[in-house]
């Protein structure tokens, strides 16, 4: 039997919390779970800092990776026999689906902001490269490696393949968004994801929902738009994200001056720092390692690297206010000159946050954009996009609401002398 | 701090006037890939390369008042307009932002239809790809926008003139 149709002599089930279970036939899915390069991916947490926040967000990227593998294992299951459908696609869904994460580094977006770097060349390097999953994937056809790439980067022939797995309404925020609720604890985000399964079919170039399955997906949609504000988008949650973030630049400064004698040298982020990273660098560095550095560069000599690890690592972290860049500008200006003054670097000890360097988005309804929008079919054939049937989302739709924070080290504000005119001049400012 | 949304007005200030959220798109995407220092980070959709971050970062620059945006019905459709204002103009000059001149570049993406930059966009995505591979894959993702190769030889023209 050819090895793309090999199925294991029993299948192999994983408890899981939000599917209850995900179900393993197929030998090559089961070989690709087994690789270094996706058990890595129980080192590299789903939410990055979100755990600082909400404690229980401890679930990593390789939960996800399963929980969207078995949503689409179901929907093919659906679509088994009906129109549109090539039931020859379904184990390149399946591979797609399971390792669409597959190239996400630790603390995700932070690290590849300052590094500049996308998780999304990486998957595709892991899946080309000289790997693990690269040899199982080549086991199957020489070019199924590059088809499994093309459906993950979007530029696959068949777009409703595509957009399984990434659409407006796709197997990986469906996972995402039950999985990131019930580990963060909260009450939204809930949605009746079996009803949207059922009501979902095949069209030429994507998925479309049946007419009658439009309230399961307003609620999809509402629990979307509050997890972004409720949890994604938690300003506890960012100001985790802007203290990793100097960490980060702190130590590339002072390896790029060759001028500091580092305790513990940064080895593994050597080629980060000087943008010559290899797959093989990128695939050592996971979420265990960066903390272990953090843990142990709180004792480094330079005083601003090893209080930024402490506040990290202790979760002392940044005081934040909300801030108006139209109206404060000038008054940023200000405040850096008086963090200056007062002998606190301002590059290191303040920050403003927007909502756009966060990489979670809202529904769009189209237009003149980019995004293919989730289309209704009626019961005469013909679609409609969904915010043009439903009020509900109309409503929230295309609006995004955005926001700016100021964070800043308050404590170290704080110590300064009570009487002097520099800290009084702080406070002012902020408190606007 | 804000540095990426400096860049972004200093692209406005120079361009002047941007037509149609696509063509905002195409254009700073042409411009990253030309080597300017634009931080949004693009993956590919359905009609070429699109950048989630640039779309919420422009709605961020319209709710300051440093962008004005207008929306006009067009032929049956919305497009929209876009400016910088006098308020996004203070906080540009202020910001300490040192950008490039993108101006000849613009100029060259002025002069061209939007559905030209879009076949551009979707090459320069795929140029670590061959030639013949890049055009393969154009016409696979954007099978429905039947480009000629007349069309090809013209956007090879263009990203040769953009890079030199």
């Amino acid at each position: 039997m050819a090895y793309r149709d090999e199925k294991l002599h029993e299948e192999k089930v994983f408890k899981d919390p939000v599917h209850r279970y995900i179900h393993v036939r197929d030998r090559v899915i089961w070989d690709l779970i087994g690789t270094p390069e996706f058990q890595r991916l129980r080192r590299i947490k789903q939410l990055g800092t979100t755990y600082l926040t909400f404690h229980g967000a401890e679930h990593s990227r390789f939960n996800h990776s399963l929980g969207v593998y078995e949503i689409v294992r179901r929907i093919i299951e659906n679509f088994r026999d009906q129109p549109f459908w090539d039931d020859d696609e379904r184990l390149l869904c399946l591979c797609a689906a399971l390792l669409h994460d597959l190239g996400h580094g630790p603390f995700s977006h932070s690290f590849e902001k300052v590094f500049d770097l996308d998780h999304e060349d990486f998957t595709r390097a892991i899946i080309l490269g000289d790997t693990k999953v690269n040899e199982i994937l080549r086991r199957v056809d020489e070019n199924f490696p590059q088809d499994v790439a093309d459906v993950i980067h979007k530029t696959y022939s068949n777009k409703l393949v595509v957009s399984l797995i990434s659409s407006q309404i796709d197997a990986d925020r469906m996972d995402y968004l039950q999985r990131d609720a019930y580990f963060t604890g909260v009450s939204y985000g809930h949605f009746d994801m079996e009803r949207i399964l059922r009501v979902m079919r095949p069209m030429e170039d994507q998925m479309v929902i049946k007419e009658s399955g439009m309230h399961a997906v307003e609620d999809y949609i509402m629990s979307r738009y509050q997890m972004y504000w409720q949890v994604y988008f938690h300003p506890v949650t960012r100001s985790a994200e802007v203290i990793l973030s100097k960490i980060l630049h702190r130590a590339k400064e002072l390896y790029i001056a060759n001028e500091y004698e580092f305790k513990l040298k940064p080895t593994h982020f050597e080629s980060f720092f000087l943008k010559e990273v290899s797959l093989e660098d990128y695939l050592k560095l996971d979420e265990n390692v960066v903390i272990y550095y953090f843990h142990i560069w709180k004792e480094e000599e330079d005083a601003i690297l090893s209080d930024l690890c402490r506040r990290f690592v202790d979760r002392d972290l940044f005081k934040y206010v909300e801030f108006d860049p139209g109206n404060q500008y000038k008054e940023l200006i200000d405040l850096k000159e008086c963090f200056n003054e007062a002998g606190v670097d301002p590059t290191y000890y303040l920050e403003v946050d927007s909502s756009s360097d966060l990489p979670y988005d809202f529904y769009r309804p189209g237009e003149e954009e980019e995004r293919l929008p989730i289309h209704l079919q009626l019961p005469t054939g013909e679609l409609k996009e969904l915010s043009r049937q439903s009020d509900i989302v109309e409503s929230i739709s295309g609006k995004k609401r955005t926001d700016h924070k100021l964070y800043f080290a308050k404590d170290l504000i704080e110590q300064l002398p009570e009487e002097s005119d520099i800290k009084k001049r702080i406070y002012e400012i902020l408190k606007g | 701090m804000l540095e990426d949304h400096a860049r972004l007005m200093a692209f406005f200030e120079q361009a002047q006037e941007v037509v149609g959220r696509k063509r905002l798109q195409k254009m700073v995407y042409i411009l990253k890939k030309c080597g300017f220092d634009f931080s949004e980070r693009y993956s590919f959709h359905f009609y070429g390369p699109y950048s989630e971050e640039l779309s919420t970062r422009i709605e961020e620059l319209c709710n300051l008042g440093f962008l004005d945006e207008a929306k006009e019905k067009e032929k049956g459709y919305y497009q929209y307009r876009y400016h910088l204002t006098d308020r996004g103009a203070g906080f540009l000059s202020e910001s300490g932002v040192t950008t490039s001149n993108m101006g000849s570049v613009i100029q060259k993406m002025d002069e061209q239809s939007s559905k030209f930059l879009e076949l551009v966009s979707t090459m320069l995505y795929f140029d670590n790809f061959s030639k013949e591979e890049i055009e393969d894959k154009v016409r696979t993702v954007k099978s429905q926008q039947n480009y000629t190769e007349a069309d090809f030889e013209e956007a090879w023209r263009f990203i040769h003139d953009m890079k030199h």
